[in-house]
């Protein structure tokens, strides 16, 4: 090349030579996990911004706005309460069978909108990929906080119908909040993971409602989980190490008085979740982080 | 308009000094870029089907291949402004992205000093939200620190002048015209310092006192940089701020050197089509 040419000590270089000579670096080379980590860390502001800004969009357009952070939950629970409390009589052997299947859905729900809305926060967010420079699982954890935010609306809810139906308040009660976090922390993890899928396979949010309702109906979500006791031992356990069960049944005990429960142990409960937290949580973020220079691809 | 000239005058004189220790800042060795689209649903897109392609891992019938950037090689030096020319779809943007990071290479690599900063109007903001939260949002996900941000956000509104007409900062993106969205994205985009600057198009942007400030900033940001690049089709403004060329046609490097000549050459090659 002509312009090569005139650079004395760099002739005869082929071009990774010459970088190499320089120092420079490859655009857009993976950091090493802990450089990722730091990285991340430094943009901690923009995810917080970024999971704001998106819970204020998301209601922008309506006309009650913010009011449907509550309303929403609040009305789930009414058509499921119709429907498996009150048509189909699920609640005969369960005491304050309200209590029992909002704490379930509140729950169950914080997981789900969190992996739907995960499955496309690389994909739906492409533009702002093509564009700038960051840490892209800053993305994938801002969905979370977003989620964990919508949570902390419907806790409200949930409290107020708890107490409505009679629970008495107890010490019990603090329990929800080493709880929640933990299942935060697993969300965290399984956001990662389908947004890293997500975004190599954009047909993956069509697949995903019906694998989300597989796992409502394997947790305990809308009847007694004393239903799952008829099933074959290994399936039983199964079920008894799915860590929604494992979180739906933490916050019930914190909660309600006399919750039926499959898993006989609290310590066994506790251990179970903070070992899906830290499984899930580390799994997903090394995941995801491989394949940091695939996103925006397309 | 004097101190345009003087600052010009400036730059193409400081060249000569700079040359004789060259230092590359970006060096591009045989990159080939391939993107994949989706063509839209034609078919097919059942979730059974669906679940079908990612157990077998084959990609969807509706994702075509495009090979926008086919094995080009050159040398950036510090203190050199780039100017990149072509045909729409010659891959040039396409290019530009690779250099800052944000496409991946497929075959060859591109090597940089730092972290280039791609400057461009097309920054996606959140158009549900308010101008101010958008400046917030921008200049956080550039990675500034918040207070920073909290210094520049001011400023940043007043650049772009959207304000000019009553208060629309406060108003969501969505409310205002294509022109002012533009000028608040590249007001947002030119806040920041960079090592190496890649501009795509960002000197067309809003009306005609907007354009002399914009081009102001670009001219106070390429002080700064190392390595400035233009994407642009107003060869005018390729004259006035870049002395090397860079022609690209149907992602092949066609000719590279000084900008006189290769924009002769364009202009012979596009008017004889």
């Amino acid at each position: 090349m002509a312009t090569t040419a005139l650079v004395d000590p760099d002739t005869g270089l082929t071009q990774a030579q010459l970088a190499a000579r320089h120092g420079l670096r490859v655009a857009g080379e993976r950091p090493t996990l802990v450089e990722y980590s730091r990285r991340l860390w430094a943009y901690r502001h923009f995810i917080a911004a970024y999971a704001n800004a998106k819970l204020v969009a998301s209601y922008s357009n309506a006309k009650l706005g913010q009011l449907w952070q509550v309303l929403t939950p609040l009305t789930n629970a009414a058509v499921y309460y119709l429907i498996f409390g009150v048509v189909l009589a699920q609640n005969e052997n369960i005491p304050n069978f309200i209590g029992y299947l909002t704490t379930g859905l509140f729950i169950f729900n914080f997981t789900q909108s969190a992996v739907l809305a995960g499955t496309q926060s690389i994909s739906g967010n492409l533009g702002l990929i093509r564009a700038l420079h960051f840490p892209r699982a800053s993305l994938p954890l801002s969905t979370t906080v977003t989620q964990f935010q919508q949570l902390l609306a419907s806790m409200v809810v949930l409290i107020g119908i708890v107490l409505v139906t009679g629970e008495p308040l107890t010490l019990k009660w603090l329990m929800l909040v080493p709880a929640l976090l933990l299942q935060a922390v697993f969300n965290a993890g399984v956001v990662l993971l389908v947004a890293r899928m997500g975004a190599k396979a954009s047909d993956l949010k069509q697949v995903m409602p019906f694998i989300m309702r597989t796992w409502m109906y394997g947790s305990g979500v809308l009847y007694s989980v004393s239903l799952f006791e008829r099933l074959p031992g290994w399936a039983t356990t199964l079920v008894q190490f799915n860590p929604l069960l494992v979180y739906i049944e933490l916050a019930r005990y914190a909660l309600l008085e006399q919750p039926p429960l499959l898993n006989e142990s609290l310590t066994q409960l506790w251990l179970v979740g903070a070992a899906w937290a830290v499984v899930g949580g580390i799994g997903g973020f090394i995941y995801f982080w491989r394949g940091e220079q695939e996103y925006g691809r397309g | 308009m004097v101190d345009h000239m003087h600052a010009t005058d400036e730059a193409t004189v400081a060249l000569p000094v700079l040359a004789q220790e060259r230092i590359p800042t970006v060096v591009v060795d045989d990159a080939h870029i391939i993107y994949r689209v989706h063509k839209g649903a034609t078919g097919g897109s059942t979730p059974v089907a669906a679940l079908r392609r990612l157990v077998k891992r084959t990609s969807a019938p509706n994702v075509r291949e495009v090979h926008a950037v086919k094995g080009v090689s050159f040398t950036a030096y510090r203190g050199e402004a780039i100017g990149l020319i072509g045909s729409n779809g010659s891959g040039k943007s396409t290019l530009l992205r690779a250099i800052a990071g944000l496409l991946p290479v497929n075959r060859g690599a591109i090597h940089t000093q730092g972290q280039p900063s791609l400057l461009g109007v097309n920054a996606a903001l959140l158009n549900d939200l308010s101008g101010e939260r958008n400046v917030t949002l921008g200049c956080l996900a550039m990675g500034m620190h918040p207070d920073e941000v909290a210094q520049q956000a001011a400023g940043i509104i007043d650049f772009s002048g959207i304000n000019e007409r009553g208060d629309f900062a406060s108003l969501p993106m969505r409310t205002y015209s294509s022109g002012m969205a533009a000028r608040l994205r590249f007001s947002i985009a030119a806040a920041k310092k960079h090592d190496v600057l890649l501009i795509d198009e960002a000197l067309a942007t809003g009306d005609k006192g907007f354009r002399k400030r914009s081009e102001q900033r670009v001219r106070e940001l390429r002080e700064g940089a190392g390595t400035v690049f233009l994407v642009s089709h107003q060869l005018s403004s390729v004259r006035d701020t870049c002395e090397r060329t860079i022609w690209l046609e149907s992602g092949v490097l066609r000719m590279d050197g000084p900008t006189d000549d290769v924009i002769r050459a364009y202009e012979a090659y596009a008017n004889s089509k």
